[in-house]
């Protein structure tokens, strides 16, 4: 299993074009992939379920994957979160 | 048989094409048990399928004509129809229970729609709303009853509906919608106002248009008196079509007055300028000789969205307009919103009387924080041509006082960053208060110029509200009460030296324009469309003869002798 934590600084939180981008993201690998915040867990290829967590700014959040091809996806993500969510 | 219909007159022009009946089909859902569940499960699959396809195509469409902001919702949506927690669960529903699966989804999204709903947080709770949306989608598929929305139209129609919102006029596309006709609304409803600024015909207020046309009927609408014909027998379609040619040369007529200059038959000149909703209205602008734009509204930045728009997207849309204009004023109103316009990320408590109470610049003054966004990048726009700053619903000399303060103390923060910002810019209001009316001589010693409002300034004078068919026959725009309280405004600004326009519906009407004129105003601002024409009346009036009627009119008792008399002197 592959995982990473982040803080996120994005002023709206995980929200609108990021979480779309994020779950799109998630739903090109075969791995599973959730998303963890405030020890609750979520499926990360669903929109409703990364939405429902209300991530805001300064969350700590972790992704983790486990599958065929965990790496490819975690570094995948990792662009996508670096670019709009987390430093 | 065909079946005539009279409506209100909203947008000038003549229209003959297949009906398109704009409505939200049935979808009750009922419960089935013992269903075969693999049959289920197929047409749910297939009903998905269609639903997606749908929206891609839909997202495709919105892109191009819209841009990328704007389907940026229907990826959203697909991403629900995607969504493992939302369909695997109904699958599986429909298999535990041996339901139907129109049941199965009507239950999964009350179930989600419910946990969105009870969040905290302003931004989640509406995405309960796009659930539902998404879900009725697939629901119409599932029962179907397929549900077309106006951007997905792809052959010539006239749409026929109860109203249009805002929103589905933001989605009409020109090429297909040949005009439209509802059963409410009047000439300063949105719907009408964007049909015009559309530049294609429409007629409101039917009551009853949509019970009397069937689905793809053929229609005729005439946007210039107000007449809609159903199924019309060949001699009424050959009438109109004749119609619609004379108007079309009409409008070649008025075209060639295109480039000439906006003064009446002695030498008078008066400016002769365009309303816009969006930096698209342009082409109208100049297709239409304005001489400049006397009222952009800026809410439609804030509209169909899910966020404010940000300082850069504003920037970029008051650049584009005043850039276009070259050099010609561009009079920019900062946000309106409030009243009936409501924006969906803005959590307004619902009001008892929504036109007198939190809105336009009363919620800008409050919510500073949004409305300093607009004035930096109204500032920033005024470094590329001739920006001038108007503020709505002005009521009092404090009002106006405090927006300047914050005006001023942007400009200087921006000129303390090295940003250029006009040293010419002015700073007017708009009257549509009475209140601001009768103390328009205090407020012309401090204001740069006025701009009256008259569809809300007839609405308070007269205590009408102007949404409210059974009191419409108080919209008197000619009443005597109205002509004099315009007289006070424009006589207080000259004064001062200081200038007066009018950008409500009234400053394009051809009774009120040779008052107008003779009372001295300005500046004229009207839908573009109307600008050709009032270009062409101007031309046979002289301004001793119109201020001699206008003084006449100011005496008179009822609104009626007022349009009579200048009915009998110029039209």
């Amino acid at each position: 299993m592959a995982e990473q934590t982040y803080k996120i600084t994005a002023e709206t939180g995980i929200h609108a074009r990021p979480a779309t981008q994020l779950v799109n993201k998630a739903g090109q690998y075969e791995s599973e992939i959730t998303l963890e915040y405030k020890g609750k867990s979520v499926n990360l290829k669903s929109i409703m379920g990364v939405m429902s967590l209300g991530v805001g700014q300064g969350a700590e959040v972790t992704i983790k994957a486990e599958g065929p091809d965990e790496k490819e996806a975690l570094s995948a993500l990792d662009e996508v979160i670096k670019k709009d969510l987390a430093e | 048989m065909s079946k005539t219909l009279t409506g209100i007159a909203a947008s000038a022009g003549i229209a003959i094409a297949k009906a398109f009946r704009y409505e939200e089909p049935d979808l009750t859902v009922e419960k089935k048990t013992d269903v075969d569940v693999k049959s289920e499960i197929q047409t749910f699959d297939a009903a998905l399928e269609k639903s997606r396809a749908e929206l891609e195509d839909i997202k495709t469409k919105t892109m191009e004509s819209m841009g990328e902001e704007h389907a940026e919702i229907f990826s959203a949506h697909l991403l629900v129809l995607r969504d493992p927690e939302f369909v695997d669960a109904i699958r599986q529903k429909v298999q535990d229970d041996a339901v139907n699966a129109s049941f199965a989804l009507d239950e999964l999204t009350t179930q989600f729609v419910t946990m969105f709903e009870s969040m905290d947080n302003e931004y989640m709770r509406e995405r309960a709303a796009d659930i539902r949306d998404v879900s009725k989608r697939l629901l119409s598929h599932l029962l179907g009853k397929p549900i077309v929305s106006l951007a997905e139209l792809n052959e010539e129609v006239i749409i026929v509906g109860e109203d249009l919102t805002p929103s589905d006029t933001a989605q009409l596309n020109k090429e297909f919608v040949k005009g439209f006709v509802t059963n409410i609304g009047g000439r300063t409803s949105h719907s009408a106002i964007m049909a015009r600024s559309l530049e294609i015909p429409a007629v409101v207020g039917t009551k009853t248009v949509t019970s009397d046309t069937a689905q793809h009927a053929t229609v005729i609408i005439d946007g210039i008196s107000g007449t809609v014909i159903i199924d019309p027998s060949p001699e009424e379609l050959k009438e109109y079509e004749e119609k619609h040619k004379q108007y079309e040369e009409q409008k070649k007529e008025w075209a060639k007055l295109k480039n000439e200059p906006s003064v009446s038959k002695d030498g008078t000149h008066v400016e002769l300028v365009a309303n816009i909703g969006t930096p698209e209205d342009l082409v109208g602008v100049h297709d239409n000789g304005a001489e400049g734009v006397g009222l952009y509204r800026t809410e439609f930045l804030y509209m169909g969205r899910d966020d404010f728009p940000t300082e850069e997207e504003q920037y970029e849309a008051y650049k584009k307009v005043v850039e276009s204009l070259d050099g010609k004023p561009v009079v920019i109103r900062t946000l309106d919103i409030g009243g009936d316009k409501e924006l969906s990320y803005l959590d307004l408590p619902e009001e008892m009387n929504p036109f007198l109470g939190f809105r336009a610049i009363r919620l800008c003054l409050e919510m500073t924080d949004m409305f300093r966004t607009q004035l930096r990048a109204l500032l920033r726009a005024s470094a590329f041509g001739n920006l001038k700053i108007m503020f709505p619903m002005i009521a009092t000399l404090q009002e106006f006082r405090e927006a300047k303060a914050l005006l001023e103390e942007e400009k200087q923060k921006l000129i303390s960053e090295g940003v250029e910002v006009s040293e010419e810019l002015e700073v007017g209001i708009m009257v549509e208060i009475p209140s601001t009316a009768v103390m328009a001589p205090q407020f012309a010693k401090e204001v740069d110029f006025f701009s009256i409002g008259t569809n809300d300034l007839i609405q308070y004078t007269m205590a009408a509200d102007r949404m409210n068919e059974r009191v419409s026959y108080l919209y008197q725009p000619y009443s005597p009460a109205i002509l004099n309280l315009v007289k006070m405004v424009i006589d207080a600004s000259h004064k001062e030296g200081k200038w007066t326009g009018m950008c409500g519906e009234m400053a394009g009407d051809e009774v009120a324009i040779p008052l107008l004129f003779g009372l001295g105003l300005d500046e004229f601002s009207m839908s573009a469309t109307s600008v050709l024409p009032a270009r062409s009346q101007l031309l046979q009036l002289t301004k001793e003869e119109a201020a001699q009627v206008a003084e006449q009119a100011l005496t008179l008792q009822t609104a009626e002798e007022v349009q009579d008399l200048v009915e009998k002197k110029f039209l």
